[in-house]
């Protein structure tokens, strides 16, 4: 299978340097990463894809029961690491995509030297002496809310995001297509994301670890930021001046401040 | 009409209705527009928010200004949403419309709306601030959620028609499977070899093959074709099946077993939905001393047998079987010696399509070159090449196939079965 194609890989900045992996998380593709690449490119090798069913992505290489655990994404990541033949390659992971790589870091220790995780958590639902922000009827209604903003997606989106290469008009009247993903798929992934419970796997954590947290995020507050970095032994945490859950788009600056801070301490 | 006129009160008079109508006063036309507007700094804080939404929310100017985040406007849901979706594709492309989202209210009740966001810049192109419409969307959700009950429905009653149809075809298969041996019995100094395909894997077929011991050494076969495919025929197959068998312990005569059937069958289908065959029916006999095998048979209307050494072995005259009370069948009787192969096949094989626009049929002739090319051959390699054949054909197989091969080895074999 070619996996490059499978996962939309694109390969930019410095050939010889170290590669970073840059990951997407629930929601758009690795557009979301177009602030980022800018400020790694002379320096780093940079491996931007997407997950298979997000994006520009080979839908047909979908399976639900594969996905529908984060191990399932994370294999997505060591294939790709593969493919390209990466080893010890810093991996840069957004929301659930960090712990994506957790998990990733655990099967191919060879391959992922290093972590930075943007606005990680590890668990998004409460329990009795743990605070995730969310409730499991929270979770129902988000789902809902993925339901009705798709309606239309099959008929509009579909051709779009299979590539009409003849009808490139077609890009320009979906507005809103950088997020768009097939409804079946990003529930599953929706479901995977927000249902997942990765806490016992961050004690298995052994790389050189960045957190980085916003000072007011819905999805991943403080909290959940100071526990994660507790729980990832030599761990580094910075917290953001940023509001929101991706402080790569509405803080670049600083975002791309820490990460390359973190990359050159790594040498 | 109010163009290039020399009149300077022109445009005074002509507005004057409308500002009646107290349309010039623009805080008028924010407050009170019929959608909710407001405007929030780049983190999201609410710094100008318009008395329609006020008024949807329940809340006043002062709780919400300088206090709350767009997002506490939101369900919680509806918060996931904009984190993922809705602010990473503002901040990417500076716009964003038409996102279904539901808004809270502060008695507790919720109300879907549709947003639509824009950021505006400043001189130097920095991001100032988001201008946020939110168009109240109940009745259309309602739509929504109906068109979504549907499809989803439709989207279930798909599901169970693939599930339904998935067990109709294994039942199918089983039953289907009953009407054939499931493997062929070993006999002894000869080689026998068989072949079966449907047309379609959701249809029931109409041809029919047996291998079977009878009396001493002996042992009887039989080929044929129903007419008709599905239940019907899966039906009056398996009647002649067993017909045949026990006709076959009864009176191994070739015609009598055949006479049997069409009694049968007469009998049994009459009226307005008669029901016939074609078969070969045989009796084979090896005599291990010599290595030869005697071959009687008897047909109803069915394609001659072909014997893989030289011809067919014609049996001329037999009638259909089933058709009429009494009828006429052929019986022929030939020896194999060593080499010598016997088949049997339904006309699904000669009347297979061939050519390149499927027009021609695959033909007697065609069957005879294939016989004198493959003499000598063995029953299972017989079988192989046929299926081959078969296989080549591919879309031009209309019909179902039956094959039976029945050889003598040219060498003493092993005992070898091939179902």
């Amino acid at each position: 299978m070619d996996i490059e194609r499978r996962n939309n890989v694109t390969v930019t900045g410095n050939p010889r340097g170290r590669a970073v992996v840059l990951a997407h998380g629930f929601g758009c593709d690795q557009n979301m990463w177009r602030l980022t690449v800018p400020a790694l490119a002379e320096d780093y090798r940079v491996v931007l894809f997407d997950y298979v069913g997000a994006g520009r992505s080979d839908l047909s290489a979908f399976s639900e029961s594969r996905y529908a655990s984060l191990d399932g994404y994370a294999r997505d990541v060591v294939e790709v690491c593969e493919a390209l033949d990466l080893r010890d390659a810093v991996f840069v992971g957004h929301s659930v995509s960090a712990m994506i790589g957790v998990l990733a870091a655990g099967t191919a220790p060879e391959r992922i030297g290093a972590l930075v995780m943007v606005a990680p958590s590890p668990r998004y639902i409460d329990d009795a002496s743990y605070r995730g922000g969310f409730s499991a009827e929270d979770i129902d209604e988000l789902l809902e809310s993925l339901e009705s903003n798709y309606l239309g997606w099959s008929a509009a989106m579909a051709p779009v995001i299979m590539g009409n290469a003849d009808r490139p008009e077609l890009g320009e009247e979906l507005t809103n297509s950088f997020c768009a993903t097939d409804p079946d798929m990003a529930r599953v992934f929706a479901r995977t994301t927000f249902l997942s419970d990765s806490r016992d796997d961050l004690k298995a954590v052994t790389v050189p670890t960045l957190i980085l947290e916003c000072t007011q995020d819905v999805i991943a507050p403080r909290e959940v930021g100071a526990f994660v970095h507790q729980m990832i032994a030599g761990s580094e945490l910075v917290t953001l001046d940023a509001t929101g859950h991706c402080p790569h788009l509405s803080a670049p600056e600083a975002t791309n401040g820490a990460i390359t801070d973190f990359l050159a301490r790594l040498r | 009409m109010c163009r290039n006129g020399p009149d300077p009160d022109c445009g005074k008079k002509s507005s004057a209705p409308f500002a009646a109508l107290l349309e010039d006063s623009v805080e008028e036309l924010y407050e009170n527009a019929p959608c909710g507007y407001l405007s929030t700094l780049m983190d999201g804080t609410i710094a100008k928010i318009n008395a329609t939404l006020l008024d949807w929310i329940g809340l006043e100017a002062d709780a919400v200004v300088g206090r709350m985040h767009f997002t506490d406007l939101l369900t919680v849901g509806g918060k996931l949403y904009h984190e993922t979706h809705f602010a990473p594709l503002l901040q990417m492309r500076g716009e964003i419309s038409g996102i279904a989202l539901e808004i809270k209210q502060a008695g507790g009740g919720r109300i879907p709306v549709l947003v639509s966001s824009v950021v505006k810049h400043g001189g130097n192109g920095e991001p100032l601030l988001i201008r946020t419409t939110v168009f109240d969307a109940r009745d259309r959700r309602a739509y929504e959620q109906e068109l979504l009950r549907a499809r989803r429905a439709a989207e279930q009653a798909h599901k169970q028609a693939e599930a339904d149809r998935a067990r109709l075809q294994d039942a199918l298969a089983v039953l289907q499977q009953s009407l054939l041996p499931a493997t062929l019995p070993s006999v002894p100094g000869m080689e026998a070899a068989a072949h079966y395909r449907t047309a379609s894997p959701d249809r029931l077929g109409g041809d029919f093959y047996d291998l079977f011991a009878i009396a001493g050494d002996r042992f009887a076969f039989f080929l044929g074709d129903v007419c008709g495919k599905g239940p019907q025929a899966a039906a009056v197959t398996s009647l002649i099946r067993y017909t045949l068998r026990a006709a076959a312990l009864h009176d191994p005569d070739p015609v009598a077993a055949l006479k049997t059937l069409n009694h049968v069958l007469h009998e049994r289908y009459t009226g307005d939905d008669p029901r016939y065959c074609t078969t070969i029916f045989g009796t084979l006999e090896p005599h291990p001393t010599t290595g030869e095998a005697t071959v009687r048979i008897a047909s109803g209307g069915h394609p001659p047998a072909l014997v893989l050494r030289a011809d067919y072995l014609p049996t001329p005259g037999g009638l259909l079987v089933g058709v009429l009370p009494t009828a006429p069948f052929t019986a022929a009787t030939t020896t194999l010696g060593p080499g010598d192969a016997l088949v049997l096949y339904t006309d699904g094989l000669t009347e297979a399509r061939t050519g390149e626009d499927r027009t021609s049929l695959y033909g007697d002739e065609a069957l005879l070159e294939f016989a004198s090319s493959h003499a000598g051959k063995s029953a299972p390699s017989v079988i192989r090449a046929l299926t081959d054949l078969l296989d080549d054909l591919g879309d031009g197989l209309d019909d179902d196939t039956a094959l039976l091969a029945l050889g003598v080895p040219a060498s003493p074999p092993p005992t070898r079965r091939n179902a």
